[in-house]
């Protein structure tokens, strides 16, 4: 790769890490802008994932012989690079599970049952995806708790202003928000609403899976008490995830999903638990996906995290500004120093199906829909949106590409 | 399909009727109606039908909707087509009848924006005629049809 921190990110020399970009797409090379979505893998990956396969591919933790405890290793190590990843205080706090949605509901699950009731309240935000949002609603419905939801400004931007209105008239239990909106980009202030969210006596749980690929993330500074990222959207395989919680908050905890690995012993009786992190980690790991987690963990920290926010925040930047040259387009969101790589747009009279589709022939690859976010389309008064989404490999032409290709859709629904 | 392929897709029939809905419009007392959403894209289409004095012969249909060029063209298509038709007739309409005269390649999810108003059309009549709602919408089961 030859990047370092210091230097500035050179995305076309990183391109070339990532295999799918070998193949044209339509006869035009591929403009992958819907990374936020998911992230393309570099060759890194998928090559320790054959090699994991290749040569240390066995059941792990309950083999006594060779191949298993390769194995292990494997997935122990990898536990620890995600460990330092976030700067969590111990890798007993790293659960790995099959993605953020999967880590949010065991939170949701195992926390808001046994801890949730009639008087308490649950607050999500107006700009949260359908993965922090529906398995609260869901579970403070089920055990009686009022569910609420903190509003946005006309930027896009959670109003702080009333969080202690929304506190009235019961117990702040759970407070549940992105670090980094799916379909705005923007950056909340987790610090902020933490800190809030503990003078209440409320938990914060933080969906992290649109932080993580492109900010560096510590979790001590952040001061949440759980962190729900996916591996899939960090250059990592798709099947990979993690919780982080606090030790202290994870101990109390019943476990989600029950059956192999996760126990201490296992009677007629009665049945106790294992230790952290597998009491949560029910049945085989993912092994394999921890692996190339790891390795995405190593890919990323070589081009240094600083580095990709910098350099991705430039990209939403210019694209803002290209973007506002046409008076037929609006766009969403806070201004670019207080969002991610991320942009989301409408195209006057032409529905966000048809902009993706168009575009999806010149090669650029776009999102267009609800972004799993339809209580912010509603506060946007739109039903969807297209969105480009930004990542280390995505190069300033095709910021250019996807104006060039807004211009073909105006003409073609002229 | 070809990089030139979106010019099949969004050829100017179709264009000219996203642009230029037929029937499009609300009827005061309609004798029978429907709304559906496609959850996938956000598309919504309702349907308002009137019956001529015999009952069963489709004597004016109006739809209103958003959504992709798709979803409200292949509507608007469709109003021209069912009109003066039998209820029992259209209710039993094939979907290759339509997209025949939709007449463009389409992916399985694009599919269901382009059919959307048939099946909005058929609930409609369905409510208002006890027509039956044939198999063919069984695969369909992501739109909602209310």
């Amino acid at each position: 790769m030859g990047v370092t921190t210091e230097a500035r990110l050179d995305a076309q020399k990183l391109r070339a890490d990532f295999p799918i970009f070998e193949q044209p797409m339509h006869g035009k090379p591929l403009a992958y802008l819907d990374s936020a979505a998911s992230s393309q893998k570099p060759r890194q990956v998928l090559d320790a994932m054959t090699a994991f396969y290749e040569t240390s591919y066995a059941n792990v933790h309950r083999g006594v012989y060779e191949l298993a405890e390769r194995a292990t290793e494997g997935l122990e190590a990898a536990r620890e690079k995600t460990r330092a990843f976030v700067n969590a205080p111990s890798a007993r706090e790293i659960v790995f599970l099959r993605n953020a949605t999967e880590a949010l509901n065991l939170v949701a699950y195992s926390w808001g049952f046994n801890n949730l009731g009639p008087g308490d309240l649950v607050l999500v935000t107006e700009l949260e995806h359908h993965s922090n949002y529906v398995p609260w609603q869901y579970v403070a419905g089920k055990t009686g708790a009022s569910f609420r939801m903190l509003p946005l400004d006309d930027q896009g931007e959670l109003r702080l202003d009333l969080l202690d209105e929304a506190a009235a008239g019961g117990d702040m239990k759970v407070v549940a928000t992105g670090l980094v909106s799916n379909s705005l980009g923007t950056v909340n202030q987790v610090e902020h609403l933490a800190r809030w969210a503990h003078e209440q006596g409320a938990i914060m749980v933080c969906d992290a899976a649109q932080a993580a690929p492109h900010r560096t993330l510590d979790v001590q500074a952040l001061g949440a008490d759980f962190i729900a990222v996916s591996g899939h959207k960090m250059c990592g395989p798709s099947g990979i995830g993690f919780l982080w919680g606090r030790s202290e908050l994870l101990e109390s905890m019943e476990p989600f999903l029950l059956g192999g690995h996760m126990i201490r012993k296992v009677g007629f009786e009665a049945t106790t638990w294992g230790e952290l992190p597998h009491k949560f980690e029910a049945g085989t790991s993912p092994m394999a996906e921890a692996v190339g987690l790891g390795a995405a963990i190593d890919y990323l920290s070589a081009v240094g995290m600083e580095a990709i926010e910098r350099y991705e925040q430039e990209l939403a930047g210019y694209a803002l500004e290209r973007l506002a040259e046409l008076p037929w387009v609006t766009s969403y969101g806070p201004p670019a120093e207080r969002r991610a790589g991320i942009v989301s747009f409408n195209v006057e009279g032409v529905h966000p199906h048809d902009v993706a589709q168009i575009l999806d022939h010149e090669g650029i690859a776009i999102r267009a829909g609800h972004h799993c976010c339809q209580p912010l389309m509603t506060k946007l008064g739109v039903t969807a949106t297209n969105r480009a989404s930004f990542y280390l490999y995505t190069e300033q032409s095709e910021v250019d590409r996807l104006v060039a290709g807004l211009h073909r859709v105006r003409e073609v629904f002229a | 399909m070809s990089s030139e392929g979106f010019e099949e897709l969004y050829r100017d029939v179709i264009l000219d009727h996203y642009k230029n809905p037929r029937g499009h419009g609300e009827m005061q007392k309609p004798d029978a109606q429907a709304d559906g959403v496609n959850p996938l894209c956000g598309d919504e289409v309702s349907i308002f039908v009137s019956f001529a004095e015999d009952g069963d012969t489709i004597e004016e249909v109006k739809f209103q909707g958003r959504g992709c060029a798709i979803s409200q063209a292949s509507t608007s298509m469709l109003t021209e087509m069912v009109k003066g038709r039998s209820a029992v007739a259209v209710a039993a309409m094939n979907r290759e009848e339509l997209l025949d005269e939709v007449g463009i390649p389409l992916t399985p999810v694009r599919l269901k924006c382009a059919l959307l108003g048939l099946g909005v059309l058929k609930v409609a009549l369905h409510r208002s005629k006890g027509t039956p709602l044939p198999e063919e919408w069984a695969g369909l089961e992501e739109l909602e049809l209310k």
